[in-house]
């Protein structure tokens, strides 16, 4: 042990707000407002119901991503498994009592809001496996009981989370607990294994799929074998895109989302209701504005002195990625459409609650980079 | 923990080098997309561009504008009336059911047209317009507009349809519209161009023949759409050229005189200018209504007309093929005279019958008509001369004589597809389609127009019409042309065909400044070697009409402003034997499809003649108490209207 000494302690409020992440937080807002112009957008340009609701939640929640970010990184680690075990709750609640809405069980009403714990869970398992991992020596990690513990953590909320059913969901939660176990030094071999078990397994698996479920991944192969059924979505979706051109047909002018040939198109498809609008170069340079969150966040990890904080970074980092890389490709059609939307930009309370939950802790980790935890 | 710790520094070097591989994997994926944006944005842009504007526009093609028919006096006799008609747009009603029934109930629709119009619906795109009405009364009009609000997809439209204000007086000539069918889609491209539902076509006639011209080009509203299919606003607005407009030679006049001439008989009446060849009527009896078959005839009144014995449906003028009996007798002796067979004054007795090889061949005149000359026998008719002559001629020449003057080829060319070319039979035909020899006797009976030889009405007009302008060739035709050549040019053509003619034949060598003639060397071509022989034939034919004792003489008319010159026909339809010849019925006596058809040919007025006629009433008995005497009122009306006529073409001349 080095000392007791804490670097942070001696950070005053005003060196703290001044060694903020400034570029990770304006990127944020420009994505904040960007989403906002592609919202007031999906609403026909009119500052209506899901405008609305989008641009408060934005100044709500980006409000308490900052106040949070005071909060010491300890206090994160502390609660990593507490707050694993309430989102687990909740899952387990929203299976119950949970309120249904097409086709899936996944909500919890608490009066004034609906909560989609499954969305949480993305979050609570970074922290929680975050936490794990933390304490973990580097050479029993291999060991098929120290093994089991993550293991345990990362299959419940998925089986929870099929079950509602919610592909989508359980699909990012599972890639997401994959990258920290393997950022935390699993064997390789393991991820072989698994995966060939996966291969193996894949013919059984989709004979426990939904119908509708069978008929997404078939219809990904051959999208015009049903264009006006379950093709529809991917072939309206690429030509919203390929539509857009290199500069785009302009704000408020996409025809095809405006027209409501575009399902979803607040949610799961605003990629494609912004790319339509803004063409090949707006979508570059939302894509920019995402690799440079995601490189400020493995950068604040690599500053970082404590494994948590490392590994929630690195983690968030590539959480962050995976969801916007499956969300693109989905709407680009390059896999099967599972619901899953775009961090900040897609319409969703509990999903932006979730990324800006990540933010808070990423930017506690920037302020409290010095700060090591026993 | 953060030590000197070997596990420590491992750990912490597994975190970094593990989050570079995923770092690379991430630059690898980001890579991908922005390839796949590329590919899609800017490589297949326009094809996405493209189905984008399938997407969003939506194109409601209107009907086309059917070009109108005009009579020569500019009266329309094809029209396009504004109805009130009900469209339905499926795609935009929200119950389909509820609102079929409601208008059911306000529009009074019979069960079975509502079954007609569901199975219509079921059978077109949703978002095609639903014809539910074609023709709305006034009353229902009114009343679809007092309910309209209640009735959400329904609109009450101002539209053209085919109108024919004089019902059955043109429906032989121009035919009939009615609903385009699979089979006029797969022949005819630009009505496939131009087809919307409800889309009416030519089935016969003019409609059918000059469909390209006077099918016109669609209008067209574009639309921008929602995914539902839901108008959201007019983007364009194309208006369709309207069909070519097409005028008749015919005088709906004549035409209705004729018709009524022709009330409660089967036959055909035409009229034909002698030198430009415009046809100033032609109708067929019994005629129809073509207004029946515009929103599709009833099953009933269809089978009515097909079934009527005396077919409607036919275009007898063109399409019925007769015996010309009698009236091919001025050709015959024509035939002759141009042959150097017989002179005019060739004379035959005639004692009612004549011996040949064992057969007995009669005269209509039992009692025989002693003894008489070549236009003794036109004037009187006399078939025991005429079997003479023919006997004499020979069916080939008499053939080729025949057709030179129109009998045997079609009169309109093309213009009509039911159009029959008749027969003029000759020894080489004979052996040719029948493997027969040609027998004397079908000479005798040919030179009375009767046996195997077979003409149409307007063939007959034609060759009348030939003979009365002098014997020389003229070009039928119904429709109006702005280049068609003026009476004036015509007849100086003839003046010049003429000389030239004579100066040929009086000198061989010599030859002749005149371009025109050099410039039209077949206008106009004559048909006879000496114009004499025309001439007398014409005499003959004016004292067969005018002179006491001709076959028509009763129905002549003494104004020589009227007076007209004819031949009488009478056909047999079947072979009278030699009991009935003894027993000798009156025509009302004879059962009605064995009666003779009357038959008759005639020109004027005489003393400058501009006119010919041809009638045939269908078993009317005989030609100079059934047909004849409908010439006397057809020329009476006929050169009433002549000055009319010839106003409306000269101020046709000096606009062109």
């Amino acid at each position: 042990m080095l000392s007791q000494f804490s670097y942070s302690d001696q950070l005053t409020f005003f060196q703290k707000i001044r060694s903020f992440d400034y570029l990770l937080l304006s990127c944020i807002l420009l994505i904040g407002i960007i989403s906002s112009f592609a919202m007031y957008s999906t609403d026909g340009g009119e500052l209506l119901y899901h405008s609305k609701s989008h641009i408060l939640r934005f100044i709500i929640f980006f409000l308490m991503m900052i106040f949070l970010s005071f909060l010491n990184i300890k206090f994160w680690h502390s609660i990593g498994y507490t707050f694993y075990i309430i989102i687990l709750g909740l899952l387990l609640l929203a299976s119950i009592y949970g309120v249904t809405a097409s086709g899936s069980q996944r909500w919890i009403s608490l009066y004034f809001i609906n909560i989609q714990p499954s969305e949480l869970m993305k979050i609570a398992i970074i922290i929680c496996l975050a936490k794990y991992y933390h304490r973990s020596q580097i050479n029993n990690i291999n060991n098929l009981m120290d093994l089991l513990i993550p293991i345990t953590i990362l299959i419940l909320p998925i089986l929870l989370v099929i079950s509602q059913p919610d592909l989508g969901t359980s699909i990012l939660i599972a890639l997401t607990g994959f990258v920290v176990l393997w950022l935390a030094g699993i064997n390789i071999k393991y991820f072989i294994y698994s995966s060939l078990i996966l291969v193996i397994s894949l013919p059984f698996v989709i004979s426990f799929l939904k119908p509708y479920q069978k008929l997404r991944i078939l219809t990904f192969f051959d999208p015009d074998k049903d264009p006006l059924g379950a093709g529809y979505q991917i072939i309206q979706s690429k030509i919203a895109v390929g539509s857009g051109g290199l500069y785009g047909k302009g704000f408020l002018k996409g025809t095809q989302s405006y027209l409501e040939f575009l399902p979803e198109k607040h949610t799961d498809f605003i990629f494609t209701l912004y790319s339509e609008e803004y063409g090949f170069l707006g979508s570059i340079f939302l894509l920019l504005i995402y690799a440079i969150i995601i490189f400020r966040i493995l950068r604040i990890g690599m500053i970082s002195r404590s494994f948590f904080a490392k590994i929630f970074c690195f983690s968030f980092a590539s959480a962050i990625f995976i969801y916007i890389s499956v969300n693109m490709s989905m709407v680009l059609g390059l896999v099967p459409i599972v619901g899953s939307p775009l961090p900040i930009m897609s319409y969703g309370g509990s999903s932006m609650l979730a990324t800006m939950i990540g933010f808070s802790v990423v930017m506690s980790c920037k302020l409290y980079n010095k700060q090591l935890i026993s | 923990m953060f030590s000197s710790n070997d596990s420590g520094i491992k750990k912490l070097n597994t975190i970094n080098r593990r989050m570079f591989i995923i770092s690379a994997a991430k630059v690898t994926v980001f890579t991908g997309i922005v390839a796949r944006l590329f590919s899609l944005q800017i490589n297949e842009n326009k094809k996405y561009l493209t189905l984008s504007d399938k997407n969003r526009l939506r194109e409601w093609r209107l009907a086309p504008v059917r070009g109108e028919f005009f009579d020569y006096f500019d009266n329309i006799v094809a029209g396009n009336l504004k109805v009130y008609q009900l469209h339905v747009v499926p795609e935009q009603v929200e119950n389909f059911k509820n609102l079929m029934t409601r208008l059911k109930n306000i529009l009074n629709i019979t069960d079975k047209e509502f079954s007609r119009i569901i199975k219509k619906k079921n059978n077109q795109r949703n978002w095609e317009t639903l014809i539910v009405s074609e023709n709305l009364s006034w009353d229902q009009f009114s009343k679809v507009n007092h309910y309209l609000h209640e009735l959400v997809g329904a609109k009450p439209v101002l539209s053209v349809v085919r109108s024919y204000p004089y019902k059955d007086n043109y429906a032989h000539i121009l035919g009939y519209v009615s609903q385009a069918s699979e089979s006029d889609l797969l022949n005819s491209e630009i009505i496939k161009k131009n087809y919307v539902p409800g889309l009416r076509v030519g089935k016969n006639g003019l409609e059918k023949k000059y469909e390209n011209l006077l099918l016109g080009t669609n209008g067209v509203q574009r639309y921008e759409v929602n995914a539902s299919g839901k108008r959201i606003k007019q983007l364009d607005y194309i208006e369709g050229a309207k069909g070519q407009n097409i005028k008749l030679t015919i005088d709906t006049e004549i035409q209705k005189l004729c018709n009524q001439l022709m009330t409660g008989k089967s036959g055909s009446i035409s009229v034909m200018d002698i030198y430009n060849g415009d046809i100033v009527a032609m109708h067929s009896s019994p005629s129809f209504d073509p207004n029946l078959f515009l929103y599709g005839i009833s099953h009933e009144k269809w089978k009515s007309i097909r079934n009527n014995p005396l077919k409607p449906l036919l275009n007898k003028t063109i399409s019925g093929l007769y015996s010309p009996g009698s009236t091919i007798k001025p050709i015959v002796a024509l035939s002759a005279l141009e042959n150097d067979i017989i002179t005019p004054n060739f004379k035959v007795r005639c004692t009612g019958k004549m011996e040949m090889y064992g057969q007995t061949y009669h005269c209509w005149k039992e009692k025989g008509h002693g003894v008489l000359n070549l236009k003794g026998a036109i004037k009187r008719s006399c078939d025991i001369y005429f079997y003479e002559v023919a006997r004499k001629l020979g069916v080939d020449r008499l053939s080729i004589t025949a057709l030179k003057f129109g009998l045997g080829t079609k009169v309109l060319k093309k213009t009509y597809r039911d159009e029959k070319k008749g027969l003029i039979p000759n020894t080489k035909w004979k052996r040719n389609t029948l493997g027969e020899g040609w027998v004397l006797g079908e000479t005798l009976i040919t030179g009375i127009g009767q046996g195997y030889i077979q003409t149409t009405p307007l063939q007959l007009c034609l060759m009348t019409a030939q003979l009365a302008n002098g014997g020389y060739k003229i070009y039928p035709k119904i429709i109006v042309n702005e280049n068609d050549e003026s009476i004036e040019s015509i007849k100086s053509i003839i003046v010049k065909n003429f000389k030239n003619h004579k100066e040929s034949k009086n000198n061989l060598s010599g030859s002749s400044d005149n371009l025109l003639w050099f410039s039209n060397p077949k206008k106009h071509e004559p048909l006879y070697k000496n114009s004499e022989n025309v001439k007398f034939v014409l005499n003959a034919m004016f004292a067969s009409t005018n002179e006491v004792g001709g076959t028509s003489f009763r129905s002549r008319i003494d104004n020589s402003k009227y007076q007209f010159a004819g031949k009488t026909g009478t056909a047999q339809v079947k072979r009278i034997t030699k009991k009935q010849r003894e027993l000798d019925y009156r025509t009302d006596q004879i059962p009605y499809e064995d009666r003779d058809h009357a038959l008759y040919i005639a020109f004027g007025p005489y003393k400058n003649p501009r006119y010919a006629v041809s009638i045939i009433v269908e078993h009317g008995g005989s030609g100079s108490a059934t047909a004849a005497p409908m010439a006397n009122k057809l020329f009476k009306l006929i050169i009433d209207r002549h000055e009319l006529r010839e106003k409306i073409r000269k101020k046709s001349l000096i606009s062109t």
